[in-house]
Order: C-alpha cells, then sequence, then structure tokens
C-alpha cells in the first residue's frame, strides 16, 4: 500500500506523527480520561462538586464514540474528497456486532430464563441461527465488529470505486444502501430484533454493565480509541500516501495521468474509515445501552457529516471539536428549547456550509489572523478543496 | 318477499306524489340500541310501507336519523322531518340524540335499501342497487330478482341481474335450472361466484356436493372460464397498480429531474418542497370549507395553481439565499439543503402541528370504474396518472419550446457559454429552480390525495426520488419517466410474490447494483460535460 | 488549575467542562419535578406532543387545587426527538439531574425498552400510557395502557360474535415491528383455539412509512373473495394508516363487507383521514372520545379549553384518546399513591400505587392492579362516525384485568405476575 521503503520502525512512524506539542495535548487528554474521571467520579464523593456524574460519563463516552466516527467520516470526506451518507451502517454494524454478544451474555437472566435472546423466545426461533454462532466469545466477536463492515465497505467500495462512481452519485447510493440495510434490519426475520434491535444488556465479560467501574473502564477505553484514531489518521494524511489521497481529492484525473490507479487508495481510506465506524458503534451500545436499526437512518449518516462540517473539515481536530459541540448543543436545545432543536440544527446546516467552510477551526484560524472575510463570499478554501461537479 | 313485490308495483304508480304516513309504532324499534329488532324493524317497514320507507332507511344508513323526544325525526341540513309523517317540523327541536347503527344492521339496511331501489327510475340508481342485490343473491330474493327482470329494459343491468337470479337458483332442485344457471354463470367474473361453483365439482366423503353428471361438466367449464378471466384482471389489476405507483414516483421526482438533473443542484429539502404543495392544497380546501362551501368539490382545481406558486416561492427562496451560493459545490449544497429541510419541517410542524391534516378526496374523485369484480380502478388513481401526464408534457413544452426553457437547456449544456451569449445565467437559475420547486408542489397536491399530509410526509419520498432521478440518467426527463414507471412496475410485480418489505429492499440492491454497471443510469448525456 | 489548562488546550474537553456547569440550575426546593418524555419532534412527535400537552395540563389542574402533599408539582419537558439513544440519555438526565419524582413517557415500545435500564439501575418511576404488546413486566413502570388481552382478544371477539359480522377467515395486517408481531402472534393463537383454521388466516406485514397499499388491498380482497365472512385486524402503524385508509376507502372495500379493526388508529390519527368512505370500520380501545359520561365531559372540555389557552395548533379541532386518557389517569393514580404513602419515595409510591382506584373519563371506576403494574381497563369496540369519532358497539360489562404474560404464548404459564426482585 505504501511503497516507499521503511526506515525506521512502523511504531516509530506511527508515534513521529503527532509531535510534540500533539503528544502534550493527547497526554493532557488522556490524563483527564484515565485518571482524573475514574478519580472524580468514583473516588470523590458525589456531594462534592468535583464529582462528575454517572450521566457526564455517558453522555461524553458517547460523544467520544461519535467523535471517532467524525474523524473516520473526515479521512474519507475531509482528505479524500468522498462525501459518503452511509457511515450510519458501519456504526451500527459494528454496534449490532458487539449487541449480540452483549445479548448473549444477558444468559438466562431474560424474562424468558431461555438460552436464546427473549426476541427469539417470543418470535419462536427454535434455535439460534447460524450467524449467531460463537457470538458468545468476545474474541469472535470482536472479530466480527472489525471484519464484517470493514468487508462490506470493502466490496461495496470496490465496485463503486471501479466503476468510477464519485461525488453525489457515491453519496446517493451509499445512502440507498444504507437505507436498505435499515429496512433488512427492521424485519424481525433477520434475526436482530427487529426494530426494538438489542436492549437490556446485563453484564460485559462477566462484569454489571451498570456498575460505576464498568461504565468508567468504557469511557476509558473510548477515550484510548479515540487519540489512537486521531494517531492513525494523523500518521495517514502525512504520509505520502495521504498527500495522493489528498490529490486525488483535488484532480483525480491529473493524479490518474501521473500514473497512480486512484481505486487503492480510496478503497483503503473507505475501507479503514468504515473499520473505525463500526469500532466506535461497537464501544457506543455498551454505554448508551441499545442497539436498533434507526442508527442506521438517512438522518444519522448525515448528521455525521454535519458534525465534520462544523468542526471543519481537513483538519483532525475539527471532527472531534464539531461531534462535542452538535452533540451538546443537541443536548441542551432538547431540553431548554425542545421546540427549536430543529431550527437550530438546520440553521447550524446552512451556516456552516455557506460561511463556513473550514469550520469552527477555520474560523478560529481566521480570527487569529486577523483578517476577516466579508461574509456571503464564501470563496472555496483549501481544506474543501474543489469539487469536481 | 312476493307480497312486497307486488305491493311495489302497484303503489309505484301513484304513490309516489302522496305523504304516505308510515306507523309510528313500526318506526319505535330503530330507536332501541338493539340489532335485532332494528334488523327486524328495517324489514317491516320495507314491507309495509316501501315507497315512504325509503327516505327513512336512507336517512338511518346516513346516520341522519335521530330521536327527538318521542318521536323519531329525519335530519335534512337544517331541516327536521318527522319521520312517521313525513313533514317538515318547525321550529326544529332543539333536543335530538342521532341514532348510530352498527355493521350488522348497516348490512341488511343495504340489502334492504338495495331491492327498494331496484325499482328506482333512475338507471344509475338501479344499477348500483343491482350490484348490492348481486352481492347477496340467494334462493330467498328469486322472486324480487324475477319482478325486477320482468320490468327492466336497459341491457346491462338485465344481464347483472340474470346472473344474479343464476347465482339465486343454484340451490333449485331442478338439475334442469340448475344447469342453466351454471352455464349462464360461466359469464361471470365475480370471485364469489367462483367460490359457489367450487364445491359443485367437489367430492365429499365419497358422494359428489352436485349429484348430476351435466351439472358437474358444465361447472367444470364455468370455473375454467371464470379463473380465467380472474387471472386477466389479477395481472391487469398489478400492472395498474404498477402505472400508478409509478406515476406517483413520476410526480415526485419530476421535480428533482429538472433541479438535480438539468441544473446539477441536489436538493435534499426536495421531499419538503412536497409537503408545502400537499400543504397548499390543505390551505385551499380549508379557505373554500370556510368561504366557498358549495365550490368545495372543485377545490383540487384551485389547489393546483396554489401548490405550485406555494412551492415555487420556497424554491426561488431558496435558491436567492443559500443554493446560489454553493454552485459547484454539490457536496455543500447537499448539506445546505438537508438543514433546509429540517427546517421547513419544524416550520409546518410549529405552524399546522405536528398531526397530520386531513384532506379529503372531492366527491368526483371517489370510488372507480369497476372493471369486472375483482378489478376496480380507482378514480382517484387514474386521475393522478391522467395528471402526471398532463404535467410532463407541461414540462417537455416548458423545456422545448419556450424561451426559457432553451436558456435552462443552454445552461445545462455549457454554463459558460450560455453566459457569453448573453443567456442571464443568475435568472435562468432562480427560474429554473423555482420551476422545480414548483412541479414538486404539484407533486405535493397529487400525493396530498393518496397519502397522509404532515411535517414528516417529505422524507419518505426523498430516497425514492433520488433512486428514480439516479436510475434514470442525470440531465433526461424521459429517463425519469421511464425509470418511475420501470420502478413502479417492477416494485408492484415483486411485492406480489415477496411482500412488500423484501421487494423494497431487493429494488434497492438491483439499483445500487445496476448504478456499478451504469453509472450514468439509462439514458446517459453524452458529450464531454459529462465528465466535468 | 488543570481544569484551565484544559480550557486552554482542548477545546473539546472545555466545552464538557462548560456543559457540566451550565447544570447548576437554581430551583425551588419546595416543588415535586415530573418529568415529561415524549418526542416532540421526529417521526413520533405526530403521536406524542398531544401527551406532553396532557400532562401539562394535568399538572396544571392539580396545581390549581394546591397541588400534591402541598407541594406544587413542576414539569421538566425534555424532547427526545423520536432517536431512541436519546431516550436513554433523556432518561439519566431527568433522573440523575433533574432528579424528577416520577416520569411520564414514551410511546413505542423500542423507546420504553431503551430508558428501562436506566429506570432500573437509578430505581426511577415511569408511567407509560400506550398499548403494547405485554411480554414485560417492571417494578419501576406501571402501565396505563392495555395489554393485549385488554384491546386485541375483545376486538377479534367481537368479530366472530353475530353483531360483529361472524367472521371467521381473518387478515392479520401490520407494520413489521414487535408489538404487531406479537400480537398477531397471540391472535393467531386465540384464534386456533376458537377453531379458525390455519388457512383462514393471512399474515402481512409492510415496512416502517409504508405509503403504497395498492397491492395488499387486492390481496385482501381476493383472500375475501375466496371463503367465509372475512375480517382485518390491523396493527399498521403511524403514518401508513392514512394511505392505507385512503386506498380501503378508494378500492371500494366497505366495513359492511370487510370490516377492518384496527388497535393505533384513534380520534388523534383519525384527524389526517377523510372518514366519509371508512364509517363502519372498527377500532379497539380502551376510551373514546364520544363516550357520555360526566367525567369525560370534564375531561374533554378541560383539553378543548387547554388547547384554546395554549394556542395549540388547529385548537378549534382538537380530539382527546385513548393514551391521552391512559396519561392523564397516571397522573392522577400517582398522586394519590404520593398522598397515601406520604412521600415522593420511588419504593413508597410503588408500594402504594396497588389497589389505587380512580373514576376515569371512560366512565368506569378504574383500579391500579395490587400487584402486576397494570389497570384493570373498560373495552370498548366503536365504530368510525362520518365525523371521525366513534360509535360504541360494544363494551365489556367491566373492567378487565390486565395480562400482561398472555396465555396465548408458550412459556408463560409459569410466570408469576408480579415483578420480580422487589
Amino acid at each position: 500500500m505504501h511503497p516507499s521503503l521503511p526506515r525506521q520502525p512502523f511504531i516509530v512512524r506511527l508515534a513521529c506523527a503527532f509531535g510534540v506539542r500533539g503528544w502534550q495535548m493527547a497526554g493532557l487528554f488522556l490524563a483527564f480520561a484515565l485518571i482524573a474521571v475514574p478519580v472524580m467520579h468514583l473516588v470523590v464523593p458525589p456531594e462534592s462538586p468535583l464529582h462528575l456524574s454517572t450521566y457526564f460519563i455517558t453522555l461524553t463516552g458517547k460523544i467520544l464514540c461519535y467523535a471517532i466516527v467524525a474523524v473516520a467520516m473526515d479521512l474519507i470526506w475531509g482528505y479524500g474528497g468522498i462525501l459518503s451518507l452511509g457511515h450510519g451502517l458501519f456504526f451500527a454494524l459494528g454496534g449490532y456486532a458487539f449487541g449480540m454478544y452483549l445479548m448473549r451474555q444477558i444468559g438466562r437472566d431474560g424474562s424468558y430464563q431461555s438460552d436464546l435472546p427473549d426476541f427469539m423466545v417470543f418470535l419462536d426461533w427454535p434455535e439460534l441461527p447460524w450467524f449467531w454462532l460463537g457470538s458468545d466469545s468476545i474474541l469472535w466477536v470482536a472479530l466480527l465488529v472489525l471484519v464484517v463492515p470493514a468487508l462490506i465497505a470493502f466490496i461495496f467500495g470496490y465496485f463503486a470505486f471501479r466503476s468510477r462512481i464519485k461525488g453525489v452519485y457515491f453519496s446517493i447510493i451509499t445512502q440507498a444502501l444504507t437505507y436498505a440495510s435499515m429496512l433488512l434490519f427492521f424485519r424481525n426475520e433477520t434475526g436482530f430484533g427487529g426494530n426494538n434491535g438489542f436492549t437490556d444488556f446485563k453484564r460485559i465479560l462477566g462484569f454489571s454493565i451498570t456498575a460505576p467501574e464498568t461504565r468508567v473502564v468504557l469511557f476509558a477505553l473510548s477515550a484510548l480509541a479515540l487519540v489512537a484514531t486521531l494517531l492513525l489518521a494523523r500518521y495517514l494524511v502525512t504520509s505520502r500516501f495521504g498527500r495522493v489521497l489528498t490529490a486525488i481529492r483535488d484532480a483525480e484525473a491529473r493524479v490518474m495521468f501521473i500514473g497512480y490507479d486512484p481505486l487503492w487508495y480510496k478503497l483503503f481510506v473507505w475501507t479503514l474509515s468504515a473499520l473505525l465506524c463500526a469500532l466506535a458503534g461497537a464501544l457506543y451500545v455498551p454505554q448508551v445501552g441499545i442497539i436498533n436499526p434507526s442508527e442506521m437512518s438517512v438522518a444519522n449518516s448525515i448528521e455525521i457529516a454535519i458534525w465534520v462540517a462544523v468542526g471543519g473539515r481537513g483538519t483532525l481536530i475539527g471532527p472531534v471539536l464539531g461531534a462535542f459541540l452538535v452533540n451538546l448543543a443537541k443536548s441542551w436545545f432538547t431540553v431548554s428549547f425542545p421546540e427549536y432543536w430543529l431550527f437550530f440544527l438546520g440553521t447550524l446546516f446552512i451556516v456552516a456550509t455557506l460561511y463556513l467552510p473550514q469550520g469552527v477551526i477555520g474560523l478560529y484560524a481566521r480570527l487569529r489572523a486577523g483578517r476577516q472575510r466579508p461574509p456571503g463570499n464564501p470563496t472555496v478554501g483549501a481544506a474543501s478543496g474543489a469539487q469536481p461537479s | 318477499m312476493r307480497k312486497f313485490g307486488l305491493l311495489l308495483g302497484g303503489w309505484l304508480f301513484y304513490v309516489s306524489s302522496l305523504c304516505a304516513a308510515i306507523d309510528p309504532a313500526l318506526l319505535a324499534p330503530l330507536a332501541v340500541d338493539d340489532s335485532e329488532k332494528r334488523i327486524a324493524a328495517i324489514a317491516a317497514l320495507a314491507q309495509a310501507a316501501p315507497e315512504a320507507a325509503l327516505p327513512v332507511l336512507t336517512a338511518l344508513a346516513d346516520e341522519s336519523l335521530a330521536v327527538a323526544g318521542e318521536r323519531i325525526v329525519r335530519l335534512d341540513g337544517e331541516r327536521v322531518f318527522d319521520a312517521a309523517s313525513n313533514r317538515e317540523i318547525a321550529p326544529p327541536p332543539a333536543e335530538r340524540e342521532p341514532i348510530s347503527i352498527n355493521n350488522r344492521v348497516r348490512r341488511e339496511l343495504a340489502a334492504a335499501l338495495a331491492a327498494l331501489r331496484l325499482f328506482s327510475s333512475e338507471r344509475e340508481v338501479r344499477w348500483q342497487a343491482v350490484q348490492e342485490v348481486a352481492a347477496s343473491a340467494d334462493a330467498k330474493m328469486l322472486p324480487l330478482l324475477d319482478k325486477a327482470l320482468a320490468g327492466e329494459t336497459d341491457p346491462a343491468i338485465r344481464n347483472r341481474l340474470r346472473l344474479a337470479h343464476a347465482q339465486a337458483s343454484l340451490g333449485s332442485d331442478d338439475p334442469a335450472i340448475r344447469l342453466g344457471a351454471v352455464v349462464a354463470l360461466g359469464e361471470s367474473s365475480d370471485p364469489k361466484v367462483r367460490q359457489l361453483l367450487l364445491p359443485l365439482t367437489e367430492k365429499r366423503t365419497e358422494t359428489w356436493v352436485e349429484a348430476d353428471s351435466a351439472v358437474r361438466a358444465a361447472a367444470r367449464t364455468s370455473l375454467r372460464a371464470i379463473e380465467q378471466r380472474l387471472a386477466w384482471a389479477d395481472n391487469l389489476t398489478r400492472a395498474f397498480t404498477g402505472l400508478s405507483l409509478g406515476s406517483i414516483l413520476l410526480l415526485a421526482a419530476l421535480g428533482l429531474a429538472i433541479t438535480y438533473g438539468v441544473m446539477g443542484v441536489i436538493n435534499m429539502a426536495h421531499g419538503e418542497l412536497l409537503m408545502v404543495g400537499a400543504y397548499a392544497a390543505w390551505a385551499t380546501q380549508s379557505v373554500f370549507r370556510a368561504h366557498l362551501p358549495d365550490l368545495l368539490d372543485w377545490y383540487l382545481l384551485a389547489a393546483i395553481p396554489t401548490g405550485f406558486l406555494a412551492a415555487a416561492l420556497v424554491g426561488v427562496l431558496m435558491e436567492r439565499v443559500v443554493i446560489r451560493h454553493l454552485y459547484g459545490r454539490p457536496l455543500e449544497t447537499l448539506l445546505a439543503t438537508w438543514g433546509i429541510s429540517l427546517f421547513l419541517m419544524q416550520v409546518a410542524r410549529t405552524l399546522f402541528g405536528a398531526q397530520n391534516v386531513e384532506v379529503a378526496n372531492p366527491v368526483w374523485m371517489a370510488g372507480g370504474i369497476e372493471v369486472v369484480p375483482n378489478l376496480l380502478l380507482p378514480w382517484n388513481r387514474i386521475m393522478i396518472i391522467a395528471f402526471s401526464i398532463a404535467v410532463l408534457t407541461a414540462v417537455w413544452a416548458m423545456l422545448n419550446l419556450s424561451r426559457l426553457g432553451m436558456f435552462v437547456r443552454a445552461v445545462t449544456q455549457n454554463r459558460a457559454m450560455a453566459g457569453c451569449v448573453g443567456v442571464p445565467t443568475g435568472r435562468v437559475d432562480t427560474l429554473a429552480f423555482g420551476l422545480g420547486a414548483g412541479i414538486a408542489g404539484l407533486g405535493g397536491v397529487a400525493l396530498s390525495q393518496i397519502a397522509n399530509v404532515g411535517p414528516d410526509m417529505g422524507q419518505g419520498y426523498i430516497v425514492d426520488s433520488f433512486m428514480v432521478v439516479v436510475l434514470g440518467g442525470v440531465g433526461q426527463l424521459a429517463g425519469a419517466v421511464w425509470a418511475a414507471l420501470g420502478l413502479g412496475v417492477f416494485t408492484k410485480f415483486l411485492e406480489g410474490w415477496t411482500g412488500a418489505v423484501v421487494a423494497k429492499i431487493i429494488v434497492l440492491v438491483l439499483i445500487i447494483i445496476f448504478i456499478q454497471k451504469r453509472p450514468q443510469g439509462l439514458f446517459a448525456l453524452k458529450g464531454r460535460f459529462v465528465d466535468a | 488549575m488543570v481544569r484551565r489548562n484544559f480550557v486552554k488546550t482542548l477545546p473539546a474537553l472545555a466545552v464538557s467542562a462548560a456543559f457540566a456547569l451550565t447544570s447548576f440550575g437554581v430551583r425551588a426546593a419546595e416543588t415535586i419535578k415530573v418529568g415529561v418524555l415524549h418526542s416532540l419532534s421526529g417521526t413520533m412527535a405526530i403521536s406524542e406532543t398531544a401527551l406532553k400537552e396532557t400532562v401539562l395540563m394535568a399538572i396544571d389542574e392539580i396545581n390549581a387545587k394546591g397541588g400534591v402533599l402541598g407541594r406544587k408539582l413542576e414539569p421538566v419537558v425534555v424532547d427526545p426527538a423520536s432517536n431512541w439513544p436519546l431516550f436513554a440519555e433523556k432518561a439519566r438526565q431527568l433522573l440523575s439531574k433533574d432528579k424528577v419524582a416520577v416520569t411520564f413517557g414514551c410511546w413505542t415500545s423500542v423507546s420504553r425498552k431503551s430508558v428501562l435500564p436506566v429506570y432500573k439501575e437509578l430505581n426511577g418511576l415511569l408511567f407509560y400510557p400506550v398499548q403494547y404488546e405485554g411480554e414485560e413486566l417492571e417494578r419501576n413502570v406501571f402501565y396505563t395502557g392495555a395489554a393485549p388481552n385488554q384491546q386485541a382478544i375483545p376486538a377479534v371477539e367481537y368479530l366472530m360474535s353475530k353483531d360483529g359480522g361472524e367472521a371467521r377467515r381473518f387478515v392479520l395486517l401490520g407494520t413489521d415491528y414487535v408489538y404487531p408481531r406479537t400480537t398477531n402472534k397471540i391472535l393467531r393463537a386465540f384464534l386456533k383455539s376458537k377453531g379458525v383454521a390455519e388457512a383462514d388466516i393471512m399474515e402481512e406485514y409492510t415496512p416502517f412509512g409504508h405509503s403504497d397499499y395498492q397491492t395488499i388491498i387486492a390481496k385482501i380482497k381476493k383472500f375475501a373473495g375466496e371463503g367465509k365472512k372475512t375480517a382485518v385486524v390491523s396493527t399498521i402503524n403511524g403514518d401508513s394508516n392514512v394511505p392505507f385508509y385512503k386506498e380501503l376507502g378508494n378500492a371500494g372495500l366497505k366495513a359492511t363487507d370487510v370490516p377492518v379493526v384496527a388497535f393505533s388508529v384513534g380520534e388523534e390519527e383519525l384527524r389526517g383521514v377523510d372518514t366519509k368512505p371508512l364509517v363502519g370500520h372498527l377500532a379497539s380501545w380502551n376510551y373514546f372520545m364520544s363516550l357520555k359520561n360526566p367525567e369525560n365531559e370534564k375531561f374533554t372540555k378541560l383539553y378543548k379549553s387547554w388547547a384554546v389557552k395554549q394556542k395549540l395548533p388547529n385548537a378549534a379541532k382538537v380530539v382527546t384518546n385513548d393514551p391521552m386518557e391512559a396519561t392523564y389517569v397516571g397522573i392522577y393514580m400517582w398522586k394519590q399513591a404520593v398522598e397515601k404513602a406520604k412521600s415522593t419515595d420511588v419504593d413508597k409510591v410503588i408500594a402504594a400505587m396497588g389497589g389505587q382506584t380512580f373514576k376515569a373519563p371512560s366512565g368506569f371506576t378504574i383500579k391500579m392492579d395490587e400487584k402486576n403494574h397494570h389497570l384493570h381497563k373498560p373495552v370498548f369496540i366503536g365504530e368510525i362516525k362520518a365525523d371521525g369519532q366513534f360509535n360504541v358497539v360494544w363494551k365489556t360489562p367491566g373492567p378487565v384485568k390486565a395480562a400482561p404474560w398472555s396465555p396465548y404464548i408458550p412459556g408463560n404459564d409459569t410466570k408469576k405476575g408480579e415483578p420480580e426482585g422487589k
């Protein structure tokens, strides 16, 4: 995939991707997530103002997963110029795969005291269908989480990119794919609990899923996964691979003339992006406690794009920021002004695309540079790239 | 029954102008909340005073019969009549408790009314009545049918009566009459008749249900004929439903074919433009209801321009405020228009409430043409097919015959060049987008007749509309037409044997595969700009 | 300060920290907080907004009469936006941040399933007001809607009766999700026990938001033409009902030929339909707006004036329906239980709930079962009238006890009629 000969071990090059300042930030963040949060949640008494509530842990944990998705989306959209409206699918697939494990962990504690998950009992499934085999093993499920979405992405991507489907066409057929999958998972015969999906998880690896310790561990894992994702993404985009990818985004025809085959570059980043989404989905499900087909709805996938757009495409911290901003706004609006949430979200979509082509990161950079471009003249920024129409 | 028939013949001539009085004792059981007593009362009424009973029974069926104190009254708009004497009561009594009936009574009532109406002087009324009677024809009704056949002159009604007569005489003891009936029924295409004939060809506990072998053979022949017709009607139904789904898809997607296909704008708010059109239809209906109640049935005609203008206005606004700034950046347009769609949905929710609003079908669109008993073509579907053809023709003419159309095509083919030769590209964009939006509004008006009208209605059509446009190929009206019809018919045939859920999934997957094979859709535009 | 460092370096965390700060709201301590967890946007808003209004109206009414235990009720309205994970998040927020004493909320089963773990974990109290498939009994939930035996089975019994048309052939038609599936499974077993043959039952499902019912109506017509008297049992959900009923009207399937009985179609849903062609089709509920009794008169009048006061859209035409009544009953039962327990403590309230009675708008004095957390409810069968209201054609002599574990589902005979783990 990467034609240059390795001069240093991969791990070193990977580690170097962040730079000193990057590691400082990552270190601070990890110290907060891995040390401060557990202490503030588990040790600090609830009366203390420094105590972090379970609500904070679950909400932030959830958004950390979203942030991973946003970074994955940014890799393919911000750097690859391919807008996927199907990332909800990969996210949900990862969630479903891990959900299978969680369902099996319920064991006989369900309402019907059966070895089968509850929904199978009352829909008369005589035994576990073949695709559930092995789902009681965390290793097998971990493999499923990574392989199934990646494989689907690979196959879909291979044919799509080989046919040179791009731009809006690609967006629309990914949307169709997600929509078709949602309908498929809604069916009760499909074997994934239909509309209700999976809920009422009891334990994970034998530990109670509602125990504060489990929560903190899941939170810490999400934080770690986010840092690892950022590191990997940073490494990729600063490598030669990343430069070719950006070149494909900006002028695919020219890249081809030079002798590169864009197919494999696109396919690699597309599959990787799907895989990261699936990982985020797997971390998301135990923290949220439910996975069902509405995760694959068209609206959800488009919302992912808006996190990235708001944060700033073509930067790596931007999507993380966007995921936090939009989701916190959602949490706040849906409580304080429930009726206005959609007005806000709608306006955000419009304003972000019209006036913030580089997101808040771009805005911040512009403000710092002290040069404010007049609004209403959204000149295409370097990061947004000239999209072929 | 016979007595009633004779009575009727006698009465028909001279009673009609009289205000025949009904014995109030006969009416009284109608007010009792007991189905048995009501049914008995209906039969007694029809027998005792057929002519005078007709308005009373009709009123009972329309739920406009009421109890006012001691007597039973008939409501006719603001006026109130005494049911027994049929005289107007002035001033109308204030306290009236409407009489409600259940399905069982309604069924008996319909049969009784049909029997009465079989002798109406209006052909249409008789035709309706004979359908009703035929549905439940049995041996008891033979005298009635004989009587009706004797007086009937209209060939179509006679034919229908004969079939009903044959159906009623299937149970006769005389094999010759049975044979005649079975042969006659071979002309029927009613699934119910098939159900009646089927047992005649079967054995039950080693003996034939039908003893006479000639009748059995005739029954087999008749059954074959009926089944052939039924199968034919089945396929026709499927084709028609496919066509109608296709025309709806086309109406939903046509606006998008212009904005996306011709202008390259990805309008995710397209579904909401449909919604605007549908709400416009609702608003027009409300205005008519409030101010022009006499013309209410024709509100739809006024809704067409209203829907077009409302959606076009929203479209022009969208174009001016947002989309204009995003030309050449289709992915950003996609996101921004998605934002607009969320915005519009919430606007609708705030203005009109989260609940669906009621848009009634005008009377002239209710019901349908019954080609044969199991093939009914609903008027609203026919109207929508016709409407989609009309809209398509208008759009085609607009694009190909008008000056604006020429400009639009010019801009589509080469924006820069068109600008150079003096086409005001900016204004053309706005107008073309407004046109596309307006057509979406027309689609919304059509949808309001068959689907629900609510803030979320657009979401259900957005994926389908995009599929139509993508499948048809960008920039082609013909492509959209073929794609919509193809998708409609294909989905309907698939639905027949896989069920609706799986059919939808299969169709989506096939589209995805098809796009891999032919990324430019069914009808690709040829030229260099395609790859630009 | 460590925190200040973060604000400078990691904007993401800054935002979450800022968020944590906004949570310190200053609120009067003497009110009792009541959570309202109904979707106000998204696909479920169509049904759930009316329930939010009902809760607010009842709270207003209770406060006007002095509140509960001398304290005013304070509603905390949140919008889970028809998004199931968001339901769980909002539930946690209501319980752990706002510290609500009770929550009224949810419509779909999936939303209830989504919040259940949260209510169990934090020992909250949820009142669920919608008819559902049963097969669940949780200590922290009170189910004020109907279980299948309080809605579906009486409806089918009616269809098989002389007045109902003596149907012997059934089409079980539903949207493909758990409630229709389970209900139809129960009905199938019930029909079999009544001697209906397998060949006389047709089961058919459509996807969510399905809007083209031509094929299905044609199928029903064909099925109905092939034998005995046929009836349709519809568990079609939400928006799909309008296209279904419009198609039904146009296809000329009249209620006198093939009656359709629906479990998800009430006054609110019929507002979006022209009901003239639908006269005679049926619905089975525990309450109808058209019921005539003093409680209902009071209830409907109250809601109408509330709608005008709140300037709800189409305020002149608002209707009440079964889930609204169930919500209303739930709030008053909770109030009574709190007054009996003299505390809003969840455990004490749960203990005090059993056996509470309330003179409901349905005209009956209904009782919360001592054990199974469901109401004893009367069942009404109504026929659609031309004005969009229902004409009650049949009702049970008195309230029926709920059987959340249907005896028609194998394995349920061993189930206890009370939540486990007291």
